[in-house]
C-alpha cells in the first residue's frame, strides 16, 4: 500500500512540473532562427530557369539549401565538427551536388531538390588536394579526386571507382591541379618549388599514363592562385618576382617549354607587395576553358586578358574594382565587376566577356553597411531575359560573414547574417519607457522648481498619460474588430517600448567574427548590428550591462570587453544596446593583459556601475574613474575582494583592493596542477534573488540554506586519464577568504563537466568511466536549523561550516550545456535547462535533483513532498521546451527574468538561435489565453441581477405579510 | 627576514632527518601506523599596523604520518609586546593573517616534494581579540594527501568592539584544529533501489490480492452503491421538490 501511495505522490508532483505545449501555443512566444555558418563553396543551381536554390557550404561543415528568393533555408545538412565533417570541396552539376568531406575520406553526391543522399563512398586515405568533374564527348560523366600520391576517377551516377592510379613521384613533387576538356585526356600538374613543373596526361578510360613531361620552371612556388588553364590548354602563371606571364602548351609534341611573356609588354605593371592572382573560367567541365582571364595586379586593380594564337591581349582594365566574377548561361559568358561608386555604395556592371564591352542596363548598386564588414566574394547568377539579354543575381558576401543577395537594380533581396551561427555570449536589456512613461519619469528625476510649477507638471503629465491610455485603448478596440492575421506589429528601432510585464527584451549577442547584434526578443528581428574591424579571430569577449534601461534620462550602456588570447592585451567597446551606437565616452589605455574583470555595485553619479580590470601586475583600472568613483572606491576599498586562477600553476588567490588602488594577497589556495587541473570556476549570478531563507521540513522545523553570495563552485579534473584512477574534484571555496567549505572527490569520473551554481545548491554532469554513463550530482548546502546571523550574509563572520548534502543520479544521456531558469523575485520553483546534442532542451524540475530524496519513504518526507529516490533521472518527451524545434549544436543558454514572477525568458544559441519563456511554476500569475471572460462576466451580471430581484421580491413578500 | 630564515631552515633539517629516518623504515615495512612518520610544520602569523604581512613563528603543527591524519598543534604564549601589537591592529580593524608551508602530509611523499611555497588565509584581528584568541584552523588536503589550503574563523567570528581585559584573555591560544581531506561523493545509489525493488517485487508475488486494482477488488461493493445513488437520484427529481415545499411550509 505505501507503494501505491508514494507511486500515487510520485505522479502528482510529476503532473506539477510537467509543462508541455500545446499545438495551438506553437510559436506565440517562441521562434527559431537556423544559419549555417560562414559561407566557404557557393553555386547557383542554374540548370533550369525556375530554380531557385542556392546551395552553400560551409566553415562549420554544414551543406544546405538557400531559397534564393527569400533566403530561407530548403533543406540543411549538419554533419560533424571538426576536421571530421569538413568540406573541401563542392561540385555542381546539374541536379546533383558531389562533396569531398573530412579531408578526402568521403564521396558524397547529393540530390539538390530535396537534399537527399544519392550516394556515399569511402575513399583511400591521403591528403585530399583537389576535385574537378571530367567530362567525354561533353557529357560530364565522372569526377576525379587528386590526392596527394594518386589519383581516382569515379563516376557520377553512382560513385563507383573507374580507376585509381598513383601519382609518379609523390614524395618530391606536390601535385595540385587537375585539368580536362573533354577530349580523353586528365591532366594532373604538379611542381617542385623553384624548381619544375610536372605535367601527367592519364587515359581517361584506363588510367594509363599518357604522356609524362617536366619542365623547368625555377620561378615557380606554387599553382594554386598564381596559374591557371586558359583556352585549350594552356597553362597560365604569373610570376611576381620577374613581373611576367609564362605560357605552356600542356598537349604540345615533343619538347614543352615555357613561353615567357613579361608585363611591361602589355604596358602593365603589378602593385608592390602584392602577388598577383589569374582568375579564369570553365563553363563546362567537358569543353574548354574560356580564352579570357582576368589577372589581379593589386588590391583594387583587375585586367581582363585575352589569350589568342599564343599571344596574350589586354580586354580592359578595371581600375578601381573591388571584386570580379564569371558567369555563364547558355553560350554566353559573362563577367561581373564590382568596382566602387562612392565612399557608401559600389556597383556592378556585367561585361561580355569575349570582347569586354559592358552590356547595357546591368548596372547593380549594392550599398556598404558602415557597420559591416570590408567585401569579400561575389557570386553571380546570369540568366536569359526574354530578349535574348543577359540578365543576373548577385549574392556579395563579406567579412562579417554576411551574404546579401541583391537583384537589379539594386534591390536586396536577402541578407543573411551567417556570424550568429557562432555566438559567443550574450546579455537581454530591458526595452526603455515610452515617451509618456519617460516623462513621467522624468520628473522625479528633475530639481523641484516650485510647489506650483510642480502640481503644473504633474497634472500635465497625468494628462499625457491619460490620453495614452485612452489611445491604447481606442487601438485595442479598433485591432479588435480586425482579423487576428492583419494585426500584425512590425518591429522597428522607432517603435521599441517596454511592454506592460516586461517580456520584450532586447538581446545583445557576441559572435565570434566580433559582429554585435541588437535583436527583438519578441520577434527575432535584427534591429541592429555593428562589425568590429580588428579582432582577432581567437578573441575572448565578456559582456557587461554597465548602466540598465532604468535610469532615465541616461540611455543604457553596455561594455564590450575583447581579450586577445594571445597577448592577452584588451581593448573595450562601449556602446548603447538598444540602438548598437558607439559610446564617446573616453575609454581608459590599458597597456597591459587583463587578468580579470568585475563588475561592482558600485555607482557614478550617472548611474554606471563601475567596471574594475585588474593586469598581470595587480594594478586596478576602474571605468569610469571619476573622482566621485575613485572616492567611492577608497571608502570601500576594504570591503571589495576579488580571486585569480591560474589554473597552469593550480593557484587560486585572493586579493583585496587598498585605499590607493593597489592590491594585496589575502589568501592562496594551491592545487597541485601535476595531480588534479582547474578546469572550471562558476559564482553565483549577480542578479539572482532567493524568496525563501529556508526550507519547511515534515516536522515543522526550517532548514535554513546556506547562501554565501561569494562562494565559488571549483571543478578540477585529475591528469591521470586511466579509467580506474581518474577523477574529478569538485570544491566550494569562498571567494573572501578562501576558505574551502566543502571538498569532494568523484572517482572513477572525467570530464567535460557542466555545472550550475545557484541559491545554496551545485549541480554538475560528468562522465562515469566505470559504468560508461552520465551522471549528474547536486550538492546543497544548509546551515541547519538554526541561523547564524539572519540580517546579513558577510563571508568574514560565519565560522560554522555549512551542512553539505550531496546525492546522484543516472542521467541518459550526454549533454551540451547545462543552466538554470531565473526569475524576478525567485518564488517560482528552478527548473534545469538542459540541452542534449539532439538538439532538444530539456527542462528539468530541481525537484529531482534533491539530495534529500529519500530511499525510504516516511511520513516526514511525504510530508515534505519530496520524491521517492530513484537513481535514473527521467527525461520526458514533455519536458522539451522547443518541441520539434532542435537547436543544432546548441552551445549555450542564457536565461532572463521577466516582469511576470512566473515566467523566465530563454535563449538558447549555437548553430541555430531559439527564444522561448518557460513558466517553471505555471503560469500561477497569468490568466489562460482560453480564459472565459464571457462566463464569469455573465454569471457575475446574473448574480447581480438575481440578488437585485430576489430583494425586491423579498420587500413585497415582506409587504404582504405585514397587510396580512 | 633573519628570523623568518632560521625556522625555516631548521624545518628543512628537521625534514631531511624524518626522510632519512623514514627511508630506513620503509625497507622493512609500510609505515601505515605512522609513529614513525610524525613530522612538524610551523605555524607563523602576521600582524602588522600597516598592513605588509611579516610573518613570524606562532608554533607548529605536529602532523601524524599515515592512514588516519592526525594533527595536533603546540604553541607558546603571547609576548606583552605582541599582545599590544594585536590590540592596536585590531583597533585599526586590521587583518591577523596566517601561514603554512605547502607540504604533503603524506610522509611519504616527503623526500619528492620541497617546500615551494605556502598557503595564507586570514581573520579580522579584531575577531580574534573579541573571540579571547579562540581560533579555529583547518588544514585541507587534496587526493594526494598535500596541504592545498588553510582556513582560520573565530567563534565567535563578529566584531562588536567589545572591551577585552589583554592580560587574563589575550594570553594562550584556545586553538582548535583538523585536517579536511576530499569527501568521496555519491555516485547513483543502484543497488540499494534494485533491492527495494525486487523486495516489492516479491510481496507482490506472495500477496495476489494486492496485484488486483482497486475497482477488481472491491467491485462488489462499488456496484451496489453506485446502482443506489442512481436510483434515488431519479426519485429524488419529484421527492425534492415536494420536500423543497415541504420545507417553505414549515418556515412560514
Amino acid at each position: 500500500m505505501s507503494a501505491l501511495v508514494c507511486r500515487v505522490v510520485a505522479f502528482f508532483c510529476l503532473l506539477r512540473a510537467s509543462a508541455a505545449v500545446f499545438e495551438d501555443q506553437v510559436g506565440k512566444f517562441d521562434w527559431r532562427q537556423q544559419f549555417v555558418g560562414n559561407v566557404r563553396f557557393a553555386a547557383f543551381d542554374a540548370h533550369s530557369q525556375a530554380s531557385k536554390k542556392l546551395l552553400v557550404a560551409t566553415e562549420k561543415n554544414i551543406f544546405a539549401s538557400v531559397n534564393s528568393r527569400t533566403g530561407e533555408l530548403f533543406w540543411r545538412h549538419v554533419d560533424k565538427t571538426g576536421q571530421d565533417g569538413q568540406i573541401d570541396a563542392m561540385l555542381v552539376h546539374g541536379q546533383d551536388a558531389v562533396l569531398v568531406v573530412g579531408n578526402g575520406r568521403l564521396l558524397r553526391s547529393w540530390e539538390t531538390n530535396i537534399g537527399g543522399l544519392n550516394w556515399e563512398v569511402v575513399m583511400d586515405t591521403g591528403s585530399f588536394q583537389t576535385a574537378q568533374l571530367i567530362g567525354l564527348a561533353d557529357i560530364v560523366k565522372f569526377v576525379a579526386v587528386l590526392k596527394k600520391s594518386a589519383i581516382s576517377l569515379h563516376y557520377l551516377s553512382n560513385g563507383h571507382q573507374k580507376w585509381v592510379e598513383n601519382l609518379p613521384d609523390s614524395d618530391t613533387v606536390q601535385y595540385q591541379t587537375v585539368y580536362s576538356s573533354g577530349n580523353g585526356d586528365v591532366f594532373v600538374l604538379g611542381l617542385v618549388p623553384h624548381s619544375h613543373i610536372v605535367v601527367v596526361a592519364y587515359n581517361i578510360e584506363d588510367g594509363e599514363i599518357m604522356k609524362q613531361v617536366s619542365v623547368e620552371a625555377p620561378w615557380i612556388t606554387s599553382l594554386d592562385s598564381s596559374c591557371a588553364v586558359v583556352g585549350s590548354a594552356v597553362l597560365l602563371c604569373v610570376d611576381p618576382v620577374s613581373s611576367s606571364l609564362y605560357t605552356l602548351q600542356l598537349n604540345a609534341e615533343g619538347r614543352a617549354e615555357f613561353v615567357h611573356i613579361p608585363l611591361q609588354s602589355l604596358d602593365l605593371e603589378a602593385e608592390a607587395g602584392f602577388h598577383p592572382v589569374v582568375i579564369a573560367t570553365q563553363p563546362h567541365p567537358a569543353r574548354v576553358p574560356l580564352k579570357e582571364f582576368f589577372l589581379q595586379l593589386g588590391p583594387e586593380r583587375f585586367i581582363l586578358l585575352q589569350l589568342k594564337d599564343g599571344a596574350i591581349a589586354p580586354l580592359r582594365d578595371f581600375n578601381p574594382a573591388n571584386l570580379v566574377a564569371f558567369a555563364t548561361t547558355g553560350e554566353k559568358t559573362v563577367a561581373a565587376v564590382m568596382s566602387p561608386k562612392n565612399e557608401t555604395a559600389c556597383s556592378i556592371n556585367l561585361f561580355s566577356a569575349d570582347t569586354g564591352r559592358r552590356l547595357l542596363d546591368t548596372t547593380v548598386t549594392y550599398n556598404l553597411d558602415p557597420n559591416g564588414g570590408k567585401l569579400n566574394r561575389l557570386f553571380v547568377l546570369a540568366f536569359l531575359k526574354k530578349d535574348d539579354s543577359v540578365g543576373y543575381r548577385a549574392l556579395v558576401q563579406t567579412e562579417d560573414f554576411a551574404l546579401t543577395f541583391l537583384q537589379q537594380p539594386g534591390r536586396v533581396v536577402w541578407v543573411r547574417e551567417e556570424a550568429l551561427a557562432d555566438v559567443v555570449t550574450m546579455e537581454m536589456v530591458d526595452l526603455p519607457l515610452t515617451g509618456t512613461q519617460a516623462e513621467l519619469e522624468g520628473e522625479f528625476g528633475k530639481k523641484a522648481d516650485g510647489l506650483l510649477a510642480m502640481v503644473l507638471k504633474r497634472l500635465s503629465s497625468q494628462l499625457i498619460l491619460l490620453q495614452a491610455w485612452i489611445g491604447h485603448l481606442w487601438k485595442l478596440f479598433y485591432d479588435a474588430r480586425k482579423p487576428r492575421s492583419h494585426v500584425k506589429n512590425e518591429v522597428t528601432i522607432e517603435t521599441l517600448a517596454r511592454d506592460e510585464f516586461n517580456l520584450q527584451k532586447m538581446m545583445v549577442m557576441v559572435t565570434a567574427s566580433g559582429k554585435l547584434f541588437g535583436i527583438d526578443s519578441k520577434s527575432g528581428t535584427i534591429l541592429w548590428k555593428h562589425y568590429l574591424q580588428n579582432v582577432q579571430p581567437n578573441a575572448a569577449f565578456k559582456l557587461m550591462v554597465q548602466r540598465t534601461t532604468a535610469h532615465f534620462p541616461h540611455p543604457p550602456q553596455c561594455t564590450l570587453l575583447i581579450k586577445d588570447k594571445d597577448t592577452g592585451l584588451g581593448s573595450l567597446h562601449v556602446f548603447n544596446p538598444i540602438f548598437g551606437k558607439k559610446s564617446h565616452i573616453a575609454l581608459p589605455t590599458l597597456p597591459r593583459p587583463i587578468q580579470q574583470s568585475l563588475l561592482l555595485p558600485i555607482m557614478d553619479q550617472d548611474y554606471t556601475k563601475v567596471l574594475m580590470l585588474i593586469d598581470d601586475q595587480y594594478k586596478v583600472t576602474a571605468f569610469p574613474s571619476t573622482k566621485n568613483v575613485l572616492q567611492q572606491l577608497q571608502e570601500m576599498a576594504s570591503s571589495i575582494f576579488f580571486y585569480l586562477v591560474d589554473s597552469s600553476q593550480g593557484t587560486l588567490s585572493g586579493f583585496r583592493l587598498r585605499k590607493d588602488l593597489s592590491t594585496e594577497l589575502m589568501w592562496e589556495v594551491v592545487i597541485p596542477a601535476e595531480v588534479q587541473k582547474i578546469t572550471l570556476v562558476k559564482g553565483k549570478r549577480a542578479n539572482e534573488h532567493v524568496h525563501s531563507q529556508g526550507r519547511v521540513m515534515g516536522d515543522r522545523s526550517v532548514l535554513y540554506k546556506y547562501l554565501n553570495p561569494n562562494l565559488l563552485a571549483v571543478v578540477t579534473e585529475s591528469t591521470d586519464t586511466h579509467p580506474e584512477r581518474s577523477f574529478i574534484g569538485v570544491f566550494l571555496i569562498d571567494g573572501v577568504t578562501g576558505r574551502i567549505i566543502h571538498e569532494a572527490v568523484q572517482r572513477k569520473a572525467r570530464g567535460p563537466v557542466h555545472l550550475v551554481h545557484s541559491e545554496n545548491w551545485v549541480v554538475y554532469e560528468y562522465w562515469n568511466t566505470k559504468s560508461r554513463r552520465n551522471e549528474f550530482s547536486v550538492l546543497e548546502q544548509y546551515e541547519g536549523t538554526e541561523l547564524y546571523n539572519s540580517s546579513v550574509f558577510s563571508s568574514l563572520d560565519r565560522p560554522h561550516p555549512p551542512q553539505v548534502l550531496q546525492q546522484s543520479y543516472i542521467f541518459p544521456s550526454p549533454i551540451n550545456t547545462l543552466e538554470a531558469t531565473l526569475t524576478e523575485k525567485g518564488i517560482t520553483s528552478r527548473h534545469l535547462l538542459v540541452g542534449l546534442p539532439s538538439g532538444a532542451i530539456l527542462s528539468l524540475p530541481k525537484m529531482f535533483l534533491d539530495p534529500r530524496r529519500p530511499e525510504v519513504v516516511s511520513e516526514q518526507s511525504r510530508e515534505e513532498n519530496l520524491i521517492p529516490y530513484a537513481p535514473e533521472m527521467p527525461i520526458r518527451t514533455e519536458w522539451f521546451i522547443n518541441y520539434n524545434q532542435t537547436v543544432s549544436r546548441v552551445k549555450g543558454i542564457y536565461t532572463a527574468p521577466s516582469g511576470l514572477e512566473s515566467t523566465c525568458l530563454v535563449v538558447a544559441y549555437g548553430l541555430d538561435i531559439y527564444q522561448t519563456r518557460v513558466f517553471p511554476s505555471k503560469q500561477f500569475d497569468v490568466l489562460k489565453d482560453d480564459y472565459d471572460y464571457m462566463l464569469i462576466s455573465s454569471v457575475l451580471l446574473g448574480l447581480f441581477f438575481a440578488t437585485m430581484i430576489s430583494k425586491r421580491l423579498a420587500e413585497v413578500k415582506l409587504l404582504n405579510r405585514a397587510w396580512r | 627576514m633573519a628570523s623568518l630564515r632560521q625556522p625555516l631552515s631548521s624545518l628543512l633539517t628537521v625534514l631531511l632527518l624524518i626522510c632519512t629516518e623514514f627511508v630506513h623504515c620503509n625497507t622493512n615495512k609500510r609505515a601505515t601506523d605512522g609513529q614513525d612518520a610524525d613530522f612538524s610544520v610551523p605555524l607563523e602569523h602576521s600582524f602588522e599596523m600597516d598592513d605588509v604581512p611579516r610573518f613570524r613563528r606562532r608554533g607548529s603543527l605536529e602532523v601524524r604520518g599515515g592512514r588516519e591524519n592526525g594533527v595536533s598543534i603546540s604553541q607558546g604564549q603571547l609576548s606583552e609586546e605582541d599582545r599590544n601589537m594585536l590590540k592596536e591592529v585590531a583597533s585599526v580593524d586590521g587583518l591577523y593573517r596566517i601561514r603554512v608551508p605547502r607540504v604533503s602530509l603524506q610522509a611519504d611523499r616527503q623526500s619528492e616534494r620541497q617546500i615551494d611555497g605556502y598557503l595564507t588565509a586570514f581573520v579580522r584581528a579584531c575577531a580574534l581579540v573579541e573571540s579571547h584568541l579562540s581560533d579555529v584552523i583547518t588544514l585541507h588536503s587534496d587526493v594526494a594527501g598535500s596541504l592545498i589550503g588553510v582556513s582560520i574563523v573565530t567563534i565567535p567570528g563578529a566584531c562588536r568592539g567589545v572591551e577585552v581585559e589583554d592580560e587574563v584573555d589575550l594570553d594562550v591560544f584556545n586553538t582548535t584544529l583538523s585536517i579536511m581531506a576530499p569527501v568521496t561523493a555519491p555516485v547513483p545509489e543502484t543497488a540499494l533501489f534494485i533491492e527495494k525493488m525486487e523486495q516489492e517485487m516479491e510481496r507482490k508475488g506472495k500477496n495476489p490480492q494486492e496485484q488486483k486494482s482497486f475497482f477488481g477488488k472491491y467491485w462488489m461493493y462499488i456496484v451496489p452503491l453506485v446502482l443506489f445513488l442512481m436510483m434515488s437520484g431519479a426519485q429524488d427529481q419529484s421527492g425534492g421538490g415536494a420536500s423543497g415545499g415541504a420545507a417553505n411550509g414549515g418556515s412560514r
